[in-house]
């Protein structure tokens, strides 16, 4: 019983940080987006206000993929292991 | 005298902004159980009401959020309290730069057909950034609960539907089989993608923050006690490492992040309405409508005529 328990937390443990992997995508596209924009207002300072404001908009809906998987980890630290562990003790009783 | 009536309302509506926080924190004192040490859980049930199918809780994040409307009507009361033709006082001055502000965001983003909405979009933004902010005062704040932002963006994405149909329910069925007709399926997807994502980043943006700069406090205050431990007496327990630093990741966490998704979330729903509305179908059902009107107009005319 103790060890399902603890395959069960380590193996939540294990998934949110390998779900946190998606996190790699929405840096390298933000980084690129912000590269961009910085090009862009050293070239023309004069539409920095746009082009920041653009740019954030752009950055935070690139984020989205990034809070899936922040939001699966953190079901899976938080909330997985009690459901999880209920379902074990119901299967054994 | 006059003046003195004035003063008095003005209070009165400065009571009504202020103390809606005065007692979600009270209420939170309140209902909070004692508990040692740190736990991340979601909204405090404070009581459930019974229902036939299933029971309705009653949760802090509904309270608050409820809490923040009643601030907000309280701010918008008091700011345009004893508005005059000719400005004469900051507070209207600062009112009239928001409305301006808020009018001029919507007519560059919608158009003017949509100039109406500013009115809905003033409305979400400072009901987003409000309960984002109400965090800094401790409370439990309503857009780290996934209900709350999920009933805003059911709203949205309503409304989304309402402007889609305007062209007619043909027009709207047969948006889905473009570009061709083996894509309807993604395009369902897509369309119910719209208010999850829109949910899921507000949502998962604030509770990230609140997770972090939680985590943060606790990793600060068992460093603070591995190096200060020898410590004698009380200097010892003391937290020296959560003093001003949380409260420099909480720009982040807190004022930046949660003023920045009120921004996009606001932003979203104006490009998705202005979008999403078929101009020219709608032009083309309503010129048939009122085609199909005058020539009824014209065979009532031949009827009483001929009779």
């Amino acid at each position: 019983m103790e060890i399902a328990i603890a395959i069960i937390l380590g193996a939540c443990a294990l998934g949110a940080g390998v779900a946190m992997i998606a996190g790699i995508g929405p840096g390298i596209g933000e980084g690129y987006a912000v590269g961009r924009a910085c090009e862009i207002i050293g070239r023309q300072p004069e539409c920095k206000g746009q082009v920041t404001s653009t740019m954030l908009m752009g950055c935070a809906i690139a984020e989205t993929t990034g809070l899936y998987a922040l939001i699966i980890a953190i079901l899976l630290i938080f909330v997985a292991p009690g459901i999880f562990v209920n379902i074990l003790k119901n299967a054994l009783i | 005298m006059k003046n003195m009536k004035s003063k008095l309302v003005d209070i009165l509506f400065l009571c009504m902004t202020v103390l809606p926080f005065a007692a979600g924190i009270v209420l939170r004192v309140l209902f909070r159980p004692l508990t040692e040490g740190v736990t991340v859980t979601g909204a405090q049930i404070y009581f459930t009401v019974p229902m036939p199918i299933q029971d309705l809780p009653v949760t802090e994040a509904q309270v608050n959020s409820l809490l923040v409307v009643l601030s907000l009507t309280g701010l918008c009361l008091f700011l345009t309290h004893g508005v005059t033709k000719i400005p004469h006082s900051r507070r209207q001055l600062l009112a009239e730069m928001l409305v301006e502000k808020v009018q001029e965001l919507t007519d560059s983003n919608m158009g003017p057909r949509f100039s109406g909405f500013a009115p809905f979009v003033a409305a979400i933004l400072a009901l987003s950034a409000f309960s984002s902010l109400s965090s800094m005062l401790g409370l439990f704040s309503p857009t780290s609960d996934l209900n709350i932002v999920a009933g805003w963006a059911l709203l949205v994405f309503i409304l989304i539907t309402y402007y889609k149909t305007r062209g007619g329910i043909g027009n709207y069925l047969r948006e889905f089989t473009k570009p061709v007709v083996v894509l309807t399926p993604v395009n369902i997807i897509g369309e119910v993608a719209t208010p999850l994502s829109m949910t899921l980043r507000h949502y998962g943006n604030i509770l990230s923050g609140m997770v972090i700069s939680t985590m943060l406090s606790v990793g600060l205050s068992g460093l603070s006690r591995l190096i200060f431990g020898w410590l004698p007496g009380a200097f010892g327990q003391f937290p020296f490492f959560e003093i001003g630093i949380p409260a420099v990741f909480s720009i982040y966490f807190d004022i930046f992040s949660g003023c920045l998704q009120a921004f996009i979330f606001a932003m979203l729903t104006m490009i998705y309405i202005s979008n999403g509305f078929p101009g020219e179908a709608y032009e083309a059902r309503m010129k048939r409508k009122s085609e199909r009107i005058a020539r009824r107009k014209q065979r009532q005319a031949e009827k009483t005529g001929v009779a």
